[in-house]
């Protein structure tokens, strides 16, 4: 069975090894993070009642917020796979543009919430930080690369669906041959996963 | 080796993940009034807990764990208990017993 | 295995050196993405960095040789050892065997045409070959070669004006390519089998690799995020390892040896690999407890990844952690002595022939026994108040690693060249080869096991007078290894170049599917995907 257009006759398509591709990589993804939430353990364990008041310059609203954007672009992404299953093409198209508009407000309350921050003195290497207990540095030493780190991943989302699109435009991605697609959205998926870990750990601990 | 195309066969429904994600957006209204209330330890616990079901919900029915075969499953098993086991190891560091 | 011995393939095929495909010339090297060429530029580029190692590790013995300064000041020094163990462990041993042999035959050996992402495998290279120029430039911008050592403690690694932010980034990418060859060799086991071979029907190296691929995917990205953040530290202050700013060094300590623990067995297990197969083929004999091997494959990766905390003893970890760590660094041992249990009964009534794969797989043995059992002694809490940060360690692990993956990658090429290349080797100079690296390999670290007991501290150019005699026993060990190195590489290029050339399918009695393709191997190699029947290793039964 030969991929389209290609020249080899011998290529054949295996959907289940990419998407065995994806998962690994995802778990890549899950172990990187995982390494900053086990340092976020140990800080927030050894330094309860620091990390509690610090948590209280975060904005629960924006955060709520973001958390609901988040999930709500997941079902996007996950509604445009089965607008394609069901022979919606251009349906399939909006829920992919919406699903990266989605992740475009996130970023702008992102922006917002950490130029609040930054303006206030609370980032690293302020002077302000710096006089302030040990256990804020580390609180907002693991924000800024937590939710730095994954906003990079929501960017890269959003340029990977957007990558999507143009498949789908061109027919790359079609009705019978989606895993590009599911791929991608197995990574927007994993992006949200790690925002549903990330909300209550720094937004709910007060 | 050849194409599986299993998707096909299966009635595509919005239906599922619709649910899923009101059931989301519940859980994370809970998990904010739930932060609100001092339930002293308990509280991070709680809020772990509710982040596994959201977290479980998205794995099983946004990701399709539910109708993927065996393999993914347990590859995603693999590499949740390797996170679960280093943090417990680490702990033995840290923890005041 | 299968139940016709006939070859597979009985056409006269172009071998893949020859194929000419959309590319030709240098071009068609380096954006092929055939398995057996990438393995082939792996092959080049890992080992122009093993002889840079072995020189740098040349200098350092020579250092050694005098208490004080002999060649070089102490910061040099510091750069010698720390640039030593980058090169080693992230460009030679932990690609190695799996870029080489894994790239060249888990394919074939599983009855497949490549890889399952053959693009991802050559991108794999790049990343390789991007993360060593970083290396290069970490050496001779102006701030200097790093002197952390390849661990990059905190807060030295933060504090130190070398150019740590560029060695640093250089080990995060070579992380990466780690990672995606792990990632393509587990999908490739799990999707590319040939029709009935079953899990239990594939070749104990492709099990090797299996397990090996999931420790790369999982614990290499921990060391990913914690190089990142000591790259923010020394940009942004951000204060989560500085210990002036609240951060736990020992935290560090922590996140580091998550992954470079189970790192060893991403160096040691494929080695292990290759010996089942050399074991097997030179004593004709099938492996005593195939599911044995395979499983302890897993178990090691399994229980590896949860022993790191026996680097961070004397650290001021608390007395519970010094106690669980040091009870699973014994429970790892097991099945590494299975391992060997195993190998040496198949060893037992086989028809041994001592061809130089077989000489080198029995130094393997040899070699990674007393790896093992000075392991076990570093494990025990009360030894390892004394011995670490000695020599004793140090001796530890050359004969582990270097012991296991360097014994692994000489005996794995003196095997499967002639495969790879068509051509035949001197067999006089390779078994000469051997005795030459053998014996300077016992010379070079022994000594190390001895001074270390008696107190000789590790990472330190200076030393008093009464180590002295040790040191000159290693170093001129090292003369000796460097000769047989030397004889080594001689044979293998010349045989490369311009050995005598060979088609022979079978020329060592084996069994596997790389026994039964071209040699060399043709782009694809098999005309027709072959039906598996039999089981691996039909030799005559194991009797004990």
């Amino acid at each position: 069975m030969s991929s389209e257009g290609d020249v080899a006759v011998h290529v054949h398509r295996d959907d289940e090894a990419s998407k065995l591709g994806m998962w690994l990589f995802l778990f890549t993804e899950l172990t990187l993070f995982g390494g900053l939430f086990l340092m976020y353990s140990v800080y927030r364990y050894t330094h309860q009642a620091e990390f509690h008041l610090a948590a209280k310059n975060m904005n629960t609203f924006i955060g709520a917020l973001n958390t609901a954007i988040l999930l709500t672009s997941s079902l996007t992404m996950a509604l445009s796979i089965t607008a394609l299953q069901r022979g919606s093409k251009k349906l399939s198209l909006s829920f992919q543009a919406i699903t990266i508009f989605f992740g475009l407000i996130f970023l702008v309350n992102k922006y917002f919430e950490w130029t609040h921050e930054i303006h206030i003195g609370n980032f690293p290497g302020s002077e302000s930080l710096l006089n302030k207990s040990q256990g804020d540095i580390l609180f907002f030493g693991l924000y800024y690369v937590m939710t730095g780190l994954h906003g990079l991943h929501v960017i890269i989302g959003m340029v990977v669906i957007a990558v999507m699109m143009r498949f789908t435009i061109k027919n790359a991605i079609t009705r019978t041959n989606y895993v590009k697609l599911e791929a991608a959205g197995l990574y927007w998926h994993l992006v949200d996963i790690i925002w549903i870990f990330l909300f209550p750990l720094f937004y709910l601990i007060s | 080796m050849e194409e599986k195309e299993n998707h096909n066969t299966h009635n595509h429904s919005y239906a599922p993940y619709i649910i899923v994600w009101l059931a989301l957006l519940t859980f994370t209204a809970i998990t904010v009034a739930v932060a609100g209330i001092n339930f002293g330890n308990a509280t991070i616990a709680i809020a772990l807990i509710i982040a596994s079901i959201k977290t479980y919900l998205v794995l099983t029915i946004f990701m399709h764990l539910n109708i993927e075969n065996k393999t993914f499953k347990i590859f995603v098993v693999i590499a949740i208990f390797f996170l679960a086991i280093s943090f417990v190891l680490l702990f033995s560091d840290y923890y005041n017993f | 295995m299968t139940d016709n011995s006939m070859a597979i393939n009985k056409n006269e095929h172009e071998s893949y050196l020859e194929h000419k495909g959309k590319y030709s010339g240098l071009l068609g090297w380096i954006l092929s993405t055939d398995h057996k060429r990438i393995a082939i530029l792996y092959l080049i580029v890992i080992s122009a960095w093993f002889l840079i190692g072995v020189t740098i590790g040349f200098l350092i013995r020579l250092e050694l040789l005098t208490p004080g300064e002999t060649i070089v000041g102490p910061q040099t020094y510091n750069s010698f050892f720390t640039v030593h163990g980058i090169i080693m462990l992230f460009l030679f041993v932990i690609p190695g065997i799996p870029a080489i042999f894994g790239n060249f035959f888990l394919p074939i050996m599983i009855g497949a045409k490549d890889v399952a992402f053959p693009r991802l495998n050559l991108f794999t290279w790049y990343l390789y070959v991007f993360g060593s120029i970083l290396v290069i430039t970490s050496v001779f911008l102006p701030g200097g070669a790093p002197d952390s050592g390849w661990t990059f403690y905190i807060p030295y690694s933060v504090r130190t004006g070398t150019n740590m932010i560029i060695t640093l980034s250089a080990a995060f990418i070579l992380g990466f390519s780690s990672i995606l060859t792990g990632l393509n060799f587990i999908v490739t086991i799990h999707r590319m089998r040939a029709p009935g071979m079953g899990w239990f029907k594939m070749p104990l190296f492709p099990w090797a690799l299996y397990a090996t691929g999931w420790i790369q995917v999982l614990v290499t990205p921990i060391i990913g995020i914690t190089l990142l953040l000591i790259i923010f530290e020394r940009l942004f202050g951000v204060g989560l390892f500085d210990p002036a700013l609240g951060g736990d060094p020992v935290l560090y300590q922590h996140l580091f040896w998550i992954y470079s623990h189970p790192a060893v067995y991403i160096m040691a297990v494929p080695a292990m690999g290759v010996i089942t197969e050399l074991i097997t083929v030179y004593s004709h004999r099938t492996i005593f407890g195939y599911k044995a091997i395979a499983f302890s494959s897993l178990a090691i990766a399994l229980f590896g990844s949860l022993v790191w905390g026996h680097h961070m003893f004397t650290s001021g970890m608390s007395d519970t952690a010094n106690f669980v760590f040091s009870l699973i660094t014994f429970l790892v041992a097991i099945p590494s002595a299975i391992k060997v249990f195993n190998w040496t009964a198949t060893l037992y009534k086989g028809s041994i022939e001592l061809e130089p794969p077989m000489l080198f797989a029995l130094a393997f043995i040899f070699l990674f026994t007393i790896g093992g059992l000075t392991g076990i002694m570093q494990g025990t809490l009360s030894l390892d108040i004394h011995l670490t940060d000695t020599t004793f360690i140090v001796g530890h692990f050359h004969y582990i690693i270097f012991g296991t993956a360097g014994f692994g990658v000489f005996g794995g090429l003196y095997h499967w060249v002639p495969k790879m290349f068509g051509r035949l080797y001197n067999k006089k100079l390779a078994k000469l080869s051997f005795w030459f690296l053998f014996i300077g390999f016992n010379i070079l670290y022994f000594p190390m096991f001895v001074m270390g007991w008696l107190g000789m501290p590790r990472r330190s150019y200076d030393y008093l007078p009464e180590y002295q005699i040790y040191h000159e026993i290693s170093t001129v060990g090292s003369w000796v290894l460097i000769l047989g190195l030397l004889i080594f590489v001689y044979t293998i290029v010349k045989s490369i170049r311009s050995g005598e050339r060979t088609n022979e399918m079978n020329y060592c009695g084996g069994d596997t599917l790389e026994w039964r393709v071209e040699t060399p191997p043709t782009h694809e190699n098999f005309d027709e995907i072959p039906v598996i029947t039999g089981e691996p290793y039909a030799y005559k039964q194991n009797e004990l």
